[in-house]
């Protein structure tokens, strides 16, 4: 392809599997199962040519991982929720878009590699999203992981690797963050019908970004996660906002839309769209640093005699 | 894609008396009457999938170059084995970090799991096909132990649940036969969700918990804590993954805390080892924060009497220690020449 490729739409959904696996069990689950044939409707109208997902629930260490099985099937199930069943998955997976992705990531100093083994436990989030708002797999996948160590600026230097490839691949992109908002769940079992948000402080915060996405303004979210995490156990630091908006071109300028905001055994489920429109964003409220390219983990306790250590005379 | 409900598998009622599906791990076990079970050995038993890499077994898709960068590990899991070698025992009980549970403290409820196993954060090391059989009975009689003790839990029942790589990495290089059923418990996640200290008061309660059910039921366990003492990675791997030239601890402040939690352990000091598990924990970045080894202190009803050290290593970065507390220590200690 020779045009350059593009993100056509941003968006964000909850990673626990209750909205595929039980919606009748809850009418809060039930409302999240409808609002992703919405967004799936919306998705397909986008005319994408891949979808693009950073999951919170593929932790990594060794950098950055990039799904590269092009037939990727086999099964999970949850951790917690292993009575709901089994997550069978037959997946179409653009492994090229994962090579390419790998190389940009590398270039821009991020350690990163893809895979590709029988067998891969691929996450109960990116299935449940692919299985959602994907069903036939008409549409090919890419999956990359979320690393447990990196900060806001490795983060932000995915996002941009990933506007890298797809700038050359040429290919119309739908990004999606698998992520929870709030993510303090109830830690005992409790009625399904009866979730809530974990707490009032929680809500308040969730509703808040909420009305912020709504607006567009995906800058300022990611600007405001930290303190968002802080004040209410955000979902690995907002680490899928960050890789969001990074990738999404680091702007308030997109057409909102909240699809449900919902919980899930007590933590802030909300499916969330992003359509780019210029001039949309207004005032940015920026004050956190922006990052180019990765310099690598800065081990300041180094012991190690290969290491050379600062002198101070 | 397609979906499929939970097959509910069929469990035999709870009955000590009945017998295990397996034999013991050297020979037939004795049949032993309810309220004669007891605890033979405790093991801090690290679960690196780097170490079950290097050993090239069979079961283990990648195969290692031999470089050797974990030797002093290898040789810590060998010592262990041969020291283990004069006891039997009829179950080994595993606390994983790496089957992480929000909703309290889950117990593997399906009495086989075969299959093939790949580590989702060292695929490139770790694809191994697993046939494991699972002790039930015990599994249920500590989940009611646990409930009694006022812990939230739950048995695992769905056959197509993947055990995870830390109790498959542990069984593996303390039992390479894989021979002898094992109980596999959850990593709950109540030090992230609360507090260090909650997280300490459920893990020693969960080990109360295991302890009460072993000795009701009649077994001899082998209990095995498998978690990394401090556990900072690098996070990135040199060419050969096994290239000693790359491995060390990741700072020095990491391997002073586990150097001093190994000497508490050697003085048979773990009542002050668990006064300072917290700092240990924020300090070292420790993967003690999974609850396993202080489940396992719970256990052995915090040993007073020296542990044995079987090697030290790092993988990766992260600092790891193979250790025997052997309960016939315990009894010597107390008085009991049984
Ligand atoms: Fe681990």
């Amino acid at each position: 392809m020779s045009a350059k490729g593009k993100i056509v739409g941003s968006f964000v959904v909850p990673s626990r599997p209750h909205a595929l696996l039980a919606p009748d069990r809850s009418p809060a689950w039930q409302r999240l199962h409808d609002a992703y044939g919405e967004m799936a409707a919306d998705i397909r109208a986008l005319k994408p040519d891949l979808l693009l997902i950073f999951s919170t629930r593929w932790v990594s260490i060794i950098g950055h991982q990039m799904q590269a099985d092009p037939k990727p099937k086999f099964w999970v199930v949850d951790e917690d929720f292993h009575e709901l069943g089994t997550l069978h998955y037959d997946l179409n997976i653009d492994a090229d878009f994962a090579e390419h992705y790998r190389d940009a990531a590398q270039a821009r100093g991020l350690t990163a590699r893809t895979v590709a083994y029988e067998g891969f436990p691929i996450d109960v989030g990116s299935i449940t999203a692919l299985n959602l708002l994907n069903p036939d797999g008409a549409i090919s996948a890419g999956i990359v992981s979320c690393n447990i160590y990196s900060d806001r600026a490795e983060t932000l230097v995915l996002g941009k690797a990933a506007a890298d490839a797809v700038a050359a691949s040429g290919k119309r992109v739908v990004a999606i963050s698998v992520t929870a908002l709030s993510n303090r769940m109830f830690t005992e079992w409790i009625n399904p019908a009866q979730d809530s948000i974990h707490s009032a402080k929680d809500d308040e915060w969730n509703r808040k970004l909420l009305e912020l996405l709504e607006q567009g303004r995906l800058e300022d979210v990611s600007q405001l996660a930290r303190e968002f995490s802080r004040q209410a156990n955000g979902d690995s630091k907002l680490k899928a906002i960050w890789w969001l908006a990074s990738l999404s071109g680091q702007s308030n300028d997109y057409r909102g839309k909240v699809y449900a905001y919902e919980p899930i055994w007590g933590t802030g489920a909300a499916l969330v769209g992003l359509t780019p429109q210029a001039g949309a964003g207004g005032d940015l409220e920026y004050d956190e640093d922006d990052t180019e390219v990765f310099r690598g983990d800065r081990n300041v306790l180094a012991t190690d005699a290969s290491e050379p250590a600062a002198k101070s005379s | 894609m397609r979906l499929s409900s939970t097959r509910k598998t069929a469990i035999s009622a709870y009955n000590f008396e009945q017998p295990l599906p397996m034999s013991s791990s050297t020979s037939s076990p004795p049949h032993r009457p309810p309220g004669s079970g007891e605890i033979v050995a405790g093991c801090l038993s690290p679960h690196p999938p780097h170490l079950v890499y290097a050993s090239n077994p069979q079961q283990n898709e990648p195969k290692s170059s031999g470089a050797g960068a974990w030797k002093s590990l290898l040789d810590g899991y060998q010592s262990l084995r041969k020291s283990l070698e004069d006891r039997e025992f009829d179950v080994i009980v595993v606390h994983t970090p790496h089957w992480k549970t929000r909703v309290g403290h889950h117990f593997l409820g399906v009495p086989n799991f075969e299959g093939l196993s790949v580590d989702p954060i060292f695929p490139n090391l770790f694809r191994f096909h697993f046939d494991l059989q699972v002790d039930v009975p015990l599994a249920e009689a500590i989940q009611e132990e646990a409930a009694q003790e006022g812990l939230v839990t739950s048995m695992m029942r769905n056959p197509e649940f993947r055990v995870d790589y830390g109790t498959i990495t542990s069984s593996y290089l303390v039992r390479p036969e894989l021979d002898v059923p094992i109980v596999a418990i959850s990593s709950a996640r109540s030090y992230f969700d609360y507090s260090n200290e909650v997280g300490e008061r459920e893990m020693l309660a969960l080990g109360r918990a295991t302890r009460r059910a072993v000795e009701q039921s009649g077994r001899r366990a082998l209990l095995l804590a498998s978690c990394s003492l401090s556990h900072r990675h690098f996070t990135e791997e040199p060419e050969d993954p096994e290239d000693p030239a790359f491995e060390h601890i990741h700072n020095g402040n990491q391997e002073a805390w586990d150097r001093h939690v190994m000497r508490l352990m050697q003085e048979g000091q773990c009542a002050q080892l668990l006064e300072q598990m917290p700092d240990f924990i924020e300090q070292a970045v420790s993967e003690c924060k999974d609850g396993s080894l202080t489940w396992l202190l719970g256990a052995l009803d915090v040993p007073d009497f020296p542990a044995t050290v079987h090697g030290y290593g790092t993988v990766i970065g992260t600092g790891n220690a193979v250790v025997e507390w052997d309960m016939r220590k315990a009894h010597v200690q107390a008085g009991d020449q049984a």
